[in-house]
């Protein structure tokens, strides 16, 4: 759904897909395999404003819990709900159901500092 | 014949108008003597069970439970050593359980003996000057220790101290402490043989560091060699040496911590001295400064004019209370009664006995599960996996495997910079006859880890439930009936 | 002392590890600083400890008891100390490999069950270390919660925990208390009202330190309406009649949880009680556990949630609690299994019984008084003509210990006595204590 090859990508392993100057943002099938059975996450609210490389959420299995940065800056415009009732659908579909939230980015040159999947693929 | 099935609840096996227990009942219902919209509505749901019914019930959980009196425990940073019977007798003399701690002074004489008492024989053991026994648990003291730094801190006008210095190695119960008392964490790596690495002690020194925490030994069972220079390092600094105590089995009887400069610790007394673990608690973690953090003890103290002993609940300098009352008194006597059976002489076999046995572990696992430093150790070893030879077994299947065998497991996957680890530790209370018993299981577990897998994965077989899914249990909570 | 190796183990041992003296295993340690003297007393054998610290007992002179403040003394059955020592309860850890340790772990779901029966509230954890830390907990929730500061509370809280709140938010910025007024012994519910705004959170003990029963409904309205969150303390014996936490939409519910099968032991061990609505289960502190499945299927219980905790969250971890009073809560899980809902109802009718009776009696006499005219549990506040400090002096003279002097806790009821009258006394008791009062 948000193809990862078009995504942009943190070091910290969240992707951001724009479009215009919306980012859907979620966490890499990289880090939900380390990461493994997510049993709970906490999102922002719609309305909150999340700063690029800042926390925005939290990420928990049964033997971790990771925070969520925001890859770029902006206002929380819509939550995916659907995550925080099945944490699973992440483990199944981190670039699918699995996205996180979406963000009106307040500086959209903030992602040309992202990374293209073939950069963040040498990462890791 | 015992037909219990054993995870069946108390509230499945309610019957009701069953009860465990009558008392003479009231003349008058509630309703005469307090306004009907002051009062419960409906019946609470617990079990209506017999006394007999409870007894079983119970008797047969406790059936289900790997224990000390039970089985080898060798938990690495828990000391897991014997807790000697004599104590649990005199624990439940009516003497000392049925006061109450307001009771007047003069009818508590014996309560207040016993908590001078230890603190005199910590005082003793450790070369520190004065302790509080106020603090419930080891986190509970690190956190009265943060308190008593800040607050001095304080009182030298020095208030812009709020960083306390963790290395990496540390319990996490140290960061959480230092966030819990407003301070900031400032974390430092270990050196390659998982020590402190002075550089990093020293660009982690600030004029803003209130205090250093130091597990001594380390959670890797290594002695900090360069102790005593930390020491001065962290002093010369203005700051403070905290020492966690949660080691202290290793050091008992051969050094006192205030000769290593040590300015507060906190000793679990769960564990060094032998008071029961109970399931989880209660422990008690007392605190001990050096003379010239006295004053910010938490309140009340005892104090002794030679023939009375009294409550002090005065000090303006002090950091208040952090729990009610005086302490767990019931552990704090069973710890004085542990010490009082030790003397200078014999102090010091604890701390040599329990080196000796995580040494032998250590030496006898080595082609096995090599340790991860590969040097002597104190009173635990901390091993990992040759992943090589065992590509697919992990350190929990390890674990899961011993528990078939008949032994509690190491604790595992602490500390966190050891890969797939196991920290071992058999306490001095365990002998060469049952170490090797567990070293003979540990073997066989490593062939069976290299030939047959598969066997390790399944693992437990033999326990009351198969290997549990901790996922399913934290995606949809049940909590309670 | 309690070494098991022998000399010829220790020779073995050494031979394998490749060292010739334990003193070679210690090179590490400065030798300047090894093995110095220690001044301690002579060790004693078994026998000479037990004949030496009964001794030591014997200078307690246990007094018929009528103090409560934070403390109270209920009949405890036999059955629960014969369980709860037994070894494989006694003598385990934390429960960390659950598979071993299923016994444990069921006991403190039972525990965690009876207490959300007892609280009517949704989630109950492990236990901790005593009531006013679970408070403090409680707090420091609430203000993450609301992502406020202000927190209120009574002059009608336990001093002691008064105390310990002060202490656990004095080294951050977490919390700013405010204090409540009283009048006629309960929460001033103008001044509630006027101290509210911006608030996190009210601290409502009921019934509150001078034993005076609240209107939690009313209170719970008030706070609700702006905003707050209501944290209740409460007597669980007293859940057996009195309206529960839950029925006036508590958020968190904490207590002292000794009374429920812990002896009084000098106040401590203690049991912290802690309890929420299940929207707040994220930010319960220490042990929780839960239903789990096993790999066949079966029913098992977990320690779950873990994820809150400091051995995974470190500094960012809510609080820093790892050992908990878990054979305290096994003490009060056998209690509760062997009241049942009848018991638990019978014991705290016994109670308010009692207490009424003795106030009855006591003022009778001339020149003592109820001080504050209020609803009580099992404890009540006598304003006597004499100050309190001198009537525990007398009434301690003749085996009783008569109550709580709260000329401790304000200079304005130093005539007053804090009196706590369970179901442990009997129509003589009573009796008793009333002749004695008259001889004074």
């Amino acid at each position: 759904m948000y193809d990862q090859e078009k995504s942009k990508f943190a070091k910290s392993h969240e992707w951001a897909f724009i479009e215009g100057d919306t980012a859907t943002v979620g966490i890499s099938d990289h880090a939900q395999h380390e990461i493994s059975d997510i049993v709970f996450i906490e999102l922002p609210k719609v309305g909150d404003k999340v700063e690029a490389g800042k926390r925005a959420a939290v990420i928990e299995s049964v033997k971790s819990a990771s925070d969520f940065y925001a890859p770029v800056s902006g206002e929380v415009v819509e939550i995916n709900t659907a995550i925080t009732a099945d944490p699973s659908i992440v483990n199944k579909s981190s670039h699918g159901d699995g996205w996180f939230f979406k963000i009106k980015m307040s500086n959209p040159s903030e992602a040309g500092s992202l990374m293209s999947f073939e950069d963040y693929k040498a990462t890791i | 014949m015992n037909n219990y099935k054993h995870n069946v609840l108390s509230i499945e096996k309610s019957v009701d108008g069953r009860r465990g227990i009558k008392y003479t009942p009231a003349k008058k219902s509630a309703e005469q003597y307090l306004p009907q919209n002051m009062l419960r509505k409906a019946a609470p749901k617990l079990p209506a069970l017999s006394e007999f019914d409870t007894v079983r019930h119970f008797t047969n959980l406790s059936r289900l439970n790997v224990s000390l009196d039970t089985h080898f425990y060798p938990l690495g940073s828990c000391t897991m050593k014997y807790n000697p019977k004599a104590y649990e007798a005199l624990a439940s003399l009516d003497n000392f359980t049925s006061v109450h701690p307001y009771a007047p002074v003069d009818s508590v004489q014996g309560s207040l003996e016993i908590i001078y008492g230890l603190e005199e024989l910590l005082k003793a053991i450790t070369g520190l000057d004065a302790f509080t026994l106020q603090p419930s648990a080891g986190a509970h003291g690190e956190f009265t220790g943060a308190l008593i730094a800040k607050a001095y801190h304080n009182f030298n006008k020095d208030k812009n101290r709020t960083e306390i210095i963790i290395p990496d190695t540390a319990h996490g119960t140290n960061p959480a402490t230092a966030a819990m008392a407003g301070c900031t964490v400032v974390n430092i790596k270990s050196g390659s043989d998982g020590r402190v690495d002075l550089e990093e002690l020293k660009k982690a020194l600030s004029p803003k560091t209130a205090l250093l925490m130091l597990t001594v030994p380390n959670t890797v069972g290594i002695f900090e060699k360069d102790i005593k220079e930390i020491a001065k390092l962290v002093h010369d600094n203005g700051s403070l040496l905290y020492m966690d105590g949660a080691n202290l089995n290793a050091l008992i009887g051969l050094v006192k911590p205030a000769d290593l400069g040590i300015d507060i610790m906190h000793i679990n007394l769960h564990k060094t001295l032998s008071t029961p673990h109970g399931g989880g608690g209660p422990g008690a973690g007392a605190v001990g400064v050096v003379k010239l953090l006295e004053d910010f003890l938490p309140l009340p103290r005892v104090a002794c004019d030679g023939k009375k002993y009294k409550m002090m609940t005065k000090n303006k300098k002090s950091i208040g209370s952090v729990k009610t009352f005086y302490g767990n008194i019931s552990i704090i006597l069973r710890a004085y009664c542990y010490l009082r059976q030790f003397d200078t002489n014999t102090l010091k076999t604890i701390a040599e006995n329990s080196i000796l046995n995580a040494n032998y572990v250590r030496e006898g696992l080595r082609n096995a599960f090599p340790a991860f430093f590969d040097m002597v150790c104190m009173h635990e070893c901390v091993l990992t996996l040759n992943k090589e030879k065992m590509p697919s077994v992990k350190t929990l299947d390890i674990a899961k495997r011993l528990l078939d065998l008949g032994f509690h497991a190491p604790t595992i996957y602490f500390p966190l910079i050891v890969p797939e680890a196991m920290m071992i530790e058999p306490c001095e209370t365990e002998g060469k006859d049952s170490i090797d018993i567990f070293l003979g299981a540990m073997t066989q577990i490593y062939e069976e880890a290299v030939a047959n897998p598969e066997l390790l994965l399944k693992a437990p077989q033999n326990c009351p439930v198969k290997r549990i899914d901790e996922v399913s249990a934290a995606r949809e909570p049940n909590l309670r009936w | 002392m309690f070494n098991a190796n022998t000399k010829t183990n220790q020779e073995e041992m050494l031979k394998k590890i490749g060292v010739s003296s334990i003193k070679d295993l210690l090179k590490d340690i400065p030798g300047d600083i090894l093995y110095p003297q220690y001044n301690l007393p002579q060790a004693l054998t078994e026998a000479d400890l037990l004949r030496s610290v009964k001794t030591t007992a014997a200078k307690n002179k246990p007094l018929s008891n009528y103090i409560g403040a934070g403390i109270y003394e209920h009949f405890v059955p036999s059955a629960v100390n014969a369980i709860s020592s037994r070894g494989e309860f006694l003598t385990a850890y934390t429960p960390y490999q659950a598979e071993a340790s299923q016994g444990t772990l069921q006991a403190i779901y039972e525990y965690q069950s009876c207490i959300c029966a007892l609280f009517d509230m949704d989630v109950s954890n492990a236990s901790h270390y005593d009531g006013a830390t679970a408070m403090a907990e409680a707090v420091s929730a609430a203000a993450r919660i609301k992502n406020k500061k202000k927190v209120l509370f009574t002059s009608a809280l336990n001093p002691e925990y008064r105390d310990v709140l002060r202490t656990y938010f004095a080294g951050n910025d977490l919390v700013k208390f405010q204090e409540v007024k009283i009048k006629d012994g309960i929460t001033d519910l103008e001044d509630l009202k006027a101290n509210l705004a911006d608030a996190a959170a009210f601290i409502l003990p009921t019934p509150n330190f001078f034993g005076c029963i609240e209107d939690a409904e009313a209170i719970s309205k008030i706070v609700k309406e702006n905003g707050a969150l209501l944290i209740a303390h409460v007597n669980p014996i007293s859940l057996g009649v009195l309206a529960t936490p839950g029925s006036y939409n508590a958020d968190f519910a904490v207590a002292e949880g000794q009374s429920l099968g812990n002896a009084m032991n000098f106040g401590g061990p203690g049991l912290g009680i802690f309890t929420c609505k299940k929207e707040y289960v994220r930010y319960v502190p220490g042990r929780i556990c839960g239903i789990a499945k096993d790999a066949d299927g079966k029913r098992a219980f977990v320690l779950t949630l873990q994820a809150r905790e400091q051995h995974i969250r470190r500094e960012r971890a809510s609080s820093n609690i790892c050992s908990n009073q878990a054979l305290c809560a096994l003490n009060a899980a056998i209690y509760l299994t062997l009241l049942g809902p009848e018991g638990i109802k019978e014991v705290a009718q016994v109670n308010i019984e009692n207490a009424h009776i003795l106030k009855e009696k006591i003022t009778s006499l001339e020149g003592y008084s109820l001080k504050f005219d209020k609803p009580f549990f099992n404890e009540f506040v006598i304003k006597c003509p004499v100050p309190a400090a001198k009537i525990i002096k007398a009434m301690a003279k003749k085996g009783i210990s008569a109550g709580y002097d709260l000329g401790e806790v304000s200079k304005d009821m130093k005539d007053c006595l804090l009196i706590c009258v369970t179901e442990t006394k009997t129509a003589a008791d009573l009796d008793n204590f009333l002749n004695a009062l008259r001889g004074i």
